[in-house]
């Protein structure tokens, strides 16, 4: 079973940037990392292809500046190969644009599942998924909590508002994976070693035929800084912080 | 710009419309002339009265869609609507599970943009963005041509009745979609929870990893009884499986606005903030002084959550 994996590299949420007031956007420098949220689709994968007895777990990235570091950690992880768009016509991309990208790239391959995370951590829009299922014409299972294959159908534990659903979708399909669904792993210190040997075919929009038919109808306007919640009072408790509590909901009505 | 017909998407679980539903009708009627209702199920003429009164002029309806996910039909449907000449100016989602994928599959199907999380919406069509935990607003807008499809965050706009009288029920035929639609629903699971809705209580106790273990979520439990409201989590507890995902709070779970939000063992990461700091009381404790949860509370606890915890719960039982 071959299994493609949208795999998101960003930029270390432990620093996430900061604001240029000036030229209104957002500054943001070092190296780009795999995105937390997607490490649970390379583990999925990985999973199910071991579970299936033999297959390929193939990554799929769009990132600015032929940027790798995070596809390292999946590949390292023990994912086969990558493909990577990167151009700079892609800059200021939507989840459309994006959709578009990995679509296109994901055509190159011949996956029977393509894996995403349910949504990433720095844009989190939640579409893009099932964009790239629209465009490639896929059904599509999204916050899936557990996941199983046999050979020609995915079942997903799907969550929803009330608790989950048991959801049956024939292969090929795309599915967003929530955290939990599985553990993943650590890279072994092999595993980074052979890493660094495996193939990351980097690509543009040119290479994908999609030069000219990428526009982006929407603009950030204004990036500002929000109105901060002030902090208020610190205790240390010393065996009577409860009463302050107390006080609190007293003096709020709410007891 | 102004906007002259406005779509909403309303999603009505159990023949109820959900409060976010009549959030965004509300949305809509200050923004637009026209209001029109999307939404499907069996039980549509049931609550089309619950639409109209929030605003919607016209619920257009899929109809009963089985054991189908929405988002493949509903989607369709609505491009064949617009395809057809039926243009709104703007539609509104809910930023919810199966919002998402209709506005997601909508948006591809039309080579339309979507903008997404939108916490706010002025009438000249720019979108108010929260990004970093809600420390920075981003602020956007759509240079093409509408429809614009904006997905909105729960709780962004109050719902207030206001409209009329009971609106017509027209239908939204489904296309054949084919293959796209061969996802299945075969059990559908609801998980038990007693107590008022986590996103509708005047009181969320909240529990993150410094409760220790699963076992003592008890005291989560037992102080947001006393307290007459719901107890809620975060992702690193929902995902150990302490507890289920329907009490998550954060950017990916919940959003929540109550009285009084209380953190107990909940160290205050961007996506579990995102979720909480509209509350209007928020009391956080936590053992270390330096936790980021402690920049937003207005009654910060330093101390170990098994101390506290228990001692609240015992004074507050002895008042009653
Ligand atoms: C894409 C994405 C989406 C996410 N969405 C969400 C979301 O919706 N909601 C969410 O909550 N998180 C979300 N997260 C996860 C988030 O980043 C944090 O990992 C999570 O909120 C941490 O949970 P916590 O505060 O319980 O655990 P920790 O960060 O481990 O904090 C535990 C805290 O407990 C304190 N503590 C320990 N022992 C005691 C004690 N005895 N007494 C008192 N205090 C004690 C510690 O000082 C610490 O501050 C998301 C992450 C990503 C990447
Ligand atoms: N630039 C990208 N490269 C690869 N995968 C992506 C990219 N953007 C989004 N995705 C995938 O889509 C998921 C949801 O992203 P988002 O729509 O940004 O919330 C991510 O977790 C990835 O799996």
């Amino acid at each position: 079973m071959n299994v493609v994996v949208c795999v998101k590299q960003i930029p270390d949420p432990a620093n996430p940037g900061r604001l240029d007031p000036e030229a209104k956007t957002l500054v943001r420098q070092g190296k780009l990392i795999l995105d937390d949220s997607d490490a649970y689709g390379v583990e999925m994968a990985l999973q199910l292809v071991d579970a299936a007895g033999g297959g390929e777990v193939t990554l799929v990235s769009m990132a600015p500046h032929n940027e790798v570091s995070g596809l390292r950690t999946a590949l390292a992880m023990g994912a086969s190969k990558a493909l990577l768009v990167s151009d700079d016509q892609l800059q200021g991309a939507d989840a459309l644009t994006t959709a578009k990208v990995l679509a296109a790239a994901i055509r190159r391959t011949d996956p029977d599942l393509v894996l995403a995370a349910t949504e990433s951590t720095d844009g989190y829009t939640g579409t893009t998924p099932v964009q790239v299922a629209e465009l490639l014409g896929l059904p599509s299972v999204t916050f899936a909590k557990r996941i199983e294959c046999d050979g020609s159908t995915v079942r997903v534990e799907r969550q929803t508002e009330a608790g989950f659903d048991e959801v049956e979708c024939p292969l090929p399909a795309v599915v967003t994976v929530t955290a939990g669904v599985v553990e993943p792993r650590y890279p072994s210190f092999k595993g980074i070693m052979a890493a660094k040997s495996k193939s990351v075919e980097q690509l543009t929009v040119a290479d994908l035929g999609l030069d000219g038919s990428l526009r982006v109808g929407q603009e950030v306007t204004d990036v500002a800084a929000a109105q901060e919640r002030q902090a208020g009072e610190i205790v240390q408790d010393e065996g009577n912080a409860h009463d302050r509590i107390i006080q609190l909901l007293d003096r709020l009505k709410v007891i | 710009m102004t906007f002259d017909n406005v779509w909403v998407l309303a999603e009505a679980p159990e023949a109820k419309p959900t409060s976010f539903t009549y959030e965004l009708l509300t949305k809509a009627r200050q923004m637009g002339s026209t209001v029109e209702a999307v939404t499907w199920g069996a039980d549509v003429d049931a609550y089309a009265a619950d639409l109209g009164r929030f605003g919607a002029t016209r619920v257009r309806s899929a109809g009963d869609l089985g054991d189908a996910l929405p988002g493949v039909p509903v989607a369709a449907a609505m491009a064949a609507a617009i395809q057809g000449g039926d243009r709104p100016d703007a539609i509104l989602f809910p930023q919810s599970y199966d919002g998402r994928d209709i506005a997601g599959r909508l948006s591809a199907r039309l080579d339309l943009g979507v903008l997404t999380n939108l916490v706010d919406l002025s009438d000249d069509g720019t979108s108010e963005h929260a990004i970093f935990g809600g420390s920075t607003i981003v602020r956007a807008r759509f240079t093409g041509d509408p429809p614009y499809l904006f997905l909105v965050r729960p709780k962004s706009f109050a719902a207030l009745e206001g409209g009329g009288a009971s609106p017509e029920v027209v239908a939204l035929p489904v296309p054949d979609t084919g293959p796209l639609n061969a996802a299945v629903i075969k059990q559908r699971h609801v998980e038990a929870r007693s107590g008022p809705k986590l996103d509708e209580a005047p009181v969320v106790v909240a529990g993150g990893r410094g409760l220790g273990e699963a076992s003592n979520f008890e005291l989560i439990e037992e102080l947001a009884r006393l307290l007459r409201g719901a107890p809620g989590a975060s992702r690193a507890i929902v995902d150990a499986g302490w507890v289920p995902y329907a009490y998550q709070v954060g950017q990916t779970g919940k959003t929540v606005k109550p009285t009084v939000y209380i953190a107990c063992g909940i160290s205050g990461a961007t996506q579990h903030m995102v979720g909480m700091k509209g509350a209007k009381h928020i009391i956080a404790i936590n053992k270390d002084r330096e936790a980021p949860i402690f920049s937003i509370a207005d009654l910060g606890v330093v101390g170990d959550v098994h101390r506290v915890l228990p001692r609240l719960i015992e004074a507050l039982k002895s008042r009653s």
